[in-house]
């Protein structure tokens, strides 16, 4: 083989390989007999989901489940060993950008066809995946029977076995996850956390709910840390309703109340204190799978300001999208003529009031931020406490005028609108199905109106910030590279600049990343968190690190 | 409008413009022939390791330049003409200047080994090295490595995360301890053992390197006369100013480009920041030539004052740096030399089973904190610039250690059996503060 190359001092050279080209020094991945091993098994489990997704009802349904499940925990358990063992404890991202399926790639495109292929069928045409409403179910639901049956004493739904997988690739993956960043504490702690509450809050505690038959109104409904507005039906009447009904007493009631204080109590608090992180790195559901079965995929975000850009306007857009639909619905549940909540809210003024004062509640607090704020970003904090205003005045109106709806369109379709473009498209098949294309937090970054609200409390009243550490950045982009929330990191590290940021989910992987330990997740004084013209400590000559245009 | 115009798009050159920028509307020209945007140096090693693309090394989008009004060159400079105060350029026509800033940088050191030219052996500094690299070792199996510095151990890693096995060539008997105190050196020493694929050898030097019919390397020949079959060669035996380009210039040159206090050469309008600049009155322990990221950028901030402001001496503030050895990291606040100098007493904490160490230096009669060598731990800088200005005591230091560590939250600290160390070794009864929010314990700068 012959090659022309330019050396560093210029010279044409020609370079003779007289190489030999084996298995050894090559960028693709060479595999370990243990992680063959792991694939062989996963992929073996994943031959079974695809011989009952295609429509095959395997018998004894128990043995299939077993040997699946089995197969994808024995697989991924054993292909983490043969990853990680015989390594030392460190960064382990050598080769990302090698390898097909982490780097958009030939088996990063299929896993994201195929992923989306199952959503597809999740929403739409459960009945491909073995759903049959009339008979027995067959296919894929029919193997989750013996599982349904024993956890939730009822037939397994297409929900159910989403709910299993999502659980089961959290908890499997997120193994994975902790040996591989096994050095570091805080990386250990939130994964255990997120899976706990993955595994508990959100799997056995609704499914064991159903078996006591204390609702019927489905798992997610139950799951207690699924907050309004990312549980965006939270306010529907069928919600409400099922809520206050007498036989689902007093748990019902219980978890109305708990839901609107985790949203208008709790949320604001803890994110005061610590960040969103606690919710979207810690608790959620959504955030659970991004940091576990997503990890892999973290440095493929967009991180030009382009992309920022993008993200402000489509996750405000969504804001009020769901500020719009809740209003929308609950003004058409108090326009109803015998709405069940009429035990605590006597009639239809008292609702209105009970709306204009949650949007009061929206306003003062973007009034509040405006004010005490004095960065370039408080006009839009106007513009929020503006969009408000307007909702209120045209509810207003409708009322007035004894409309049926409260802004001209069907309630019932400005939800199913959502449903189908937000809650299905965006967060299911945009969301997960993507993760091999666009990354891991695409939802959670663009979409989550409770990331959206929760990102406007830490962008604006909060003490946490990313601390970063006088004049050691060198620039090396290992952090912008793997902030899975496309935050350029290093734009502010190397102008030596905290990061305050609405979007940062606080995972902590640009603090473990960093070469030079430049990055510090911390929570501290409000005053100190923002420097608009930090000083680079070390140089002496120059006192102020002028900011960059 | 005066033009300044740069040579060199590392990080001094760089930030000089971006500083020029900031404070001036002046024409600023780049010139460099490595690449045509700026990229971190420091960070080739993650484009080979497959941690990040090249473009993710580069610190600031494309359009970025043009929105600043940054003229880029990519094209070689070959003549300086002091007196015209023109430039020659290798492609594209001539460019003139009011005011030149030579941020050429450095090349790798050949002693002149037999064989140096070979192919299959190089250094590893510029886009262009990495590049060549990327061919050299493509499908190879053993490599040399030889020179035990930051670019060396860095080469080893990169090396075995493409499954190619090194043996690394360390004249002395122990690693960097030219640099690092034993201890520390040791550490390393033990650490490198740790990675399959390395093979440390101490006390063993590049005598030869031996090709084979084609032009290329087969093998080497150390001092003791062993001969190491291989198929790449990886010299890594420290850099030195990349002066080629004033040759035949009236500027003058010693290792590297000569200049005084303010970052000038002996030809007017002529500056020299970053690597390429020997300083003729090193800034206190400073050595003449600092090839380090952090230098480079503090000169580019300087001499950008100079040139839009008032004449400003280069005043490096207290010496701080950092690295990272596979995995674990080192950062260093103030003088720690190899060895003690006089008057100066030390401090090891060393783990019992991690790979932990802080290494403190104090005055001997006075307590004095001099400085830190931190492994496997992080420090917040600003405490300890804060604390060398101080000039506060090492007993300060130790007590007040918990709030200066900067780790991830949840971390096992440790800081209670380093002082309790520190009192058994000088019989002294010490007690662990509290930690508390950091900026309270900064100090109020006394100038």
């Amino acid at each position: 083989m012959e090659k022309i190359i330019k050396t560093p001092n210029g010279l044409n050279k020609n370079i003779m390989a007289s190489v030999n080209y084996s298995i050894a020094g090559e960028k693709t991945q060479a595999l370990n007999g243990t992680q063959k091993l792991g694939l062989t098994l996963a992929t073996f489990a994943f031959f079974l989901v695809l011989l009952s997704w295609g429509g095959l009802t395997l018998n004894p349904a128990g043995l299939f489940l077993f040997l699946t499940l089995g197969g994808f925990a024995s697989g991924t358990i054993l292909y983490t060993i043969g990853t990680y063992k015989g390594h030392t404890a460190g960064i382990k991202n050598t080769g990302n950008f090698f390898n097909s399926f982490t780097n958009i790639g030939a088996l990063g495109w299929i896993a994201a066809i195929v992923l989306t292929l199952f959503y597809v069928s999740l929403y739409w045409f459960p009945e491909y995946l073995g759903l049959n409403s009339k008979g027995a179910n067959t296919g894929l639901v029919a193997m989750f029977e013996p599982l349904s049956q024993l956890l939730r004493k009822k037939s397994a739904d297409q929900w159910f076995v989403y709910g299993t997988f999502y659980t089961l690739a959290i908890l499997f993956l997120g193994i994975k996850f902790i040996v591989k960043y096994r050095h570091n504490k805080y990386h250990l702690i939130r994964t255990i956390v997120v899976m706990f509450s993955q595994l508990v809050l959100a799997y056995f505690i609704p499914n064991i709910l159903e078996a006591l038959n204390t609702t019927e109104v489905g798992y997610y409904s139950t799951n207690p840390i699924n907050s309004y507005p990312l549980n965006y039906d939270f306010f529907a009447k069928s919600r409400i309703d099922a809520r206050i009904a007498d036989e689902n007493q007093p748990l019902g009631m219980a978890y109305l109340v708990w839901g609107i204080i985790l949203f208008l109590v709790v949320t604001p608090i803890v994110t005061y204190y610590v960040g969103k992180r606690w919710y979207c790195s810690w608790f959620c559901g959504c955030g659970g799978l991004a940091e576990t079965a997503g990890d892999p995929f973290r440095h493929l975000s967009n991180k030009s300001t382009k992309a920022w850009k993008l993200e402000r306007w489509v996750m405000h857009s969504v804001m009020v999208f769901v500020l719009v639909m809740t209003l929308a619905i609950m003004y058409s549940y108090f326009a109803g003529k015998d709405f069940k909540l009429n035990f605590i809210i006597k009639d239809r003024f008292t609702g209105m009031l009970i709306l204009l004062a949650g949007l009061a509640l929206g306003f003062a607090m973007f009034i509040w931020f405006y004010l005490k704020d004095k960065s370039k970003s408080r006009n839009y904090l106007l513009a929020a406490a503006l969009i408000i205003v307007v909702l209120a005045i045209v509810m207003m109106t409708s009322y007035a005028l004894d409309a049926k709806n409260a802004f001209g369109f069907s309630s019932k379709g400005i939800k199913k609108s959502y449903g189908f473009f937000v809650g299905a498209i965006f967060s299911g098949i945009i969301g997960v199905g993507f993760y091999p294309l666009l990354g891991n937090r695409v939802w959670c970054r663009f979409g989550c109106p409770m990331a959206g609200y929760m990102g406007i409390i830490q962008r604006f009243k909060s003490r946490f910030r990313i601390t970063t550490n006088g004049g050691q950045c060198i620039s090396c982009g290992n952090c912008s590279t793997y902030c899975e929330q496309g935050i350029d990191v290093r734009a502010y590290a190397q102008s030596g600049q905290n990061i305050v940021r609405a979007s940062c989910v606080g995972c902590g992987v640009c603090s473990a990343v960093c070469p030079r330990g430049v990055l510090k997740l911390e929570n501290g004084p409000e005053d100190e968190r923002i420097y608009d013209n930090p000083i680079i400590i070390g140089n002496d000559s120059v006192q102020m690190n002028p900011n960059v245009k | 409008m005066e033009h300044i115009v740069i040579i060199g798009n590392g990080i001094s050159g760089v930030t000089a413009a971006r500083h020029i920028r900031k404070k001036s509307d002046k024409k600023v020209t780049i010139i460099s022939s490595e690449s045509k945007h700026f990229f971190s140096r420091t960070a080739l090693m993650y484009v080979y390791m497959g941690h990040m693309r090249f473009k993710d090394i580069q610190p600031y989008e494309d359009h970025f330049w043009m929105k600043n009004n940054l003229n880029l060159v990519q094209d070689h400079v070959s003549f300086i003409d002091t007196e015209n105060k023109k430039l020659t350029l290798t492609n594209s026509s001539p460019i003139l200047y009011d005011k030149l800033i030579l941020a050429v940088g450095s090349k790798p050191n050949r002693f002149g080994w037999k064989g140096q030219d070979l192919d299959g052996v190089q250094g590893l500094y510029s886009k262009q090295d990495l590049e060549l690299m990327e061919f050299n070792t493509r499908g190879i199996k053993h490599a040399v490595v030889a020179g035990g510095g930051l670019i060396g151990i860095e080469m080893a890693e990169m090396l075995i995360s493409r499954n190619i096995s090194v043996d690394f060539l360390v004249r002395e008997d122990s690693f960097w301890n030219g640099v690092l105190p034993k201890q520390e050196s040791q550490l390393i020493n033990n650490h490198i053992g740790k990675h399959h694929g390395v093979n440390l050898r101490l006390r063993t030097e590049l005598d030869e390197i031996i090709s084979d019919d084609n032009g290329r390397v087969k093998e080497i020949k150390t001092k003791n006369g062993e001969i190491i079959p291989c198929q790449f060669v990886g010299l890594t035996a420290g850099v030195s100013p990349n002066i080629g380009v004033v040759n035949n210039t009236p500027i003058e040159v010693g290792k590297g480009i000569k200049v005084n206090a303010y970052l000038e050469t002996n030809v007017k309008d002529v500056f020299a920041i970053g690597d390429c600049a020997e300083q003729l009155y090193p800034v206190g322990q400073r050595r003449a030539l600092e090839q380090v990221w952090y230098t480079g950028r503090m000169m580019g901030e300087t001499v950008a004052q100079t040139i839009c402001s008032a004449p400003t001496k280069y005043q490096p503030g207290h010496w701080f740096n950092s690295a990272k050895f596979f995995d674990i990291e080192y950062q260093t606040y103030g003088w720690v030399w190899n060895s003690l100098k006089d008057g100066e007493e030390e401090y090891v904490y060393q783990h019992p089973t991690k790979e932990i160490l802080l290494h403190f230096v104090f005055d001997q009669s006075s307590k004095e904190f001099k400085g830190i060598n931190t492994f496997g731990v992080r420090m917040r800088h600003e405490i300890f610039d804060n604390w060398l200005t101080q000039k506060v005591s090492v007993e300060h230091v130790i007590q007040n250690l918990r709030t200066a560590n900067f780790d991830p939250e949840f971390y096992a600290h440790f800081e209670k059996e380093v002082v309790e160390g520190y009192n058994l070794q000088f019989k002294s009864n010490l007690t662990l503060n509290k930690p508390v929010w950091w900026r309270k314990l900064l100090k109020p700068q006394t100038v």
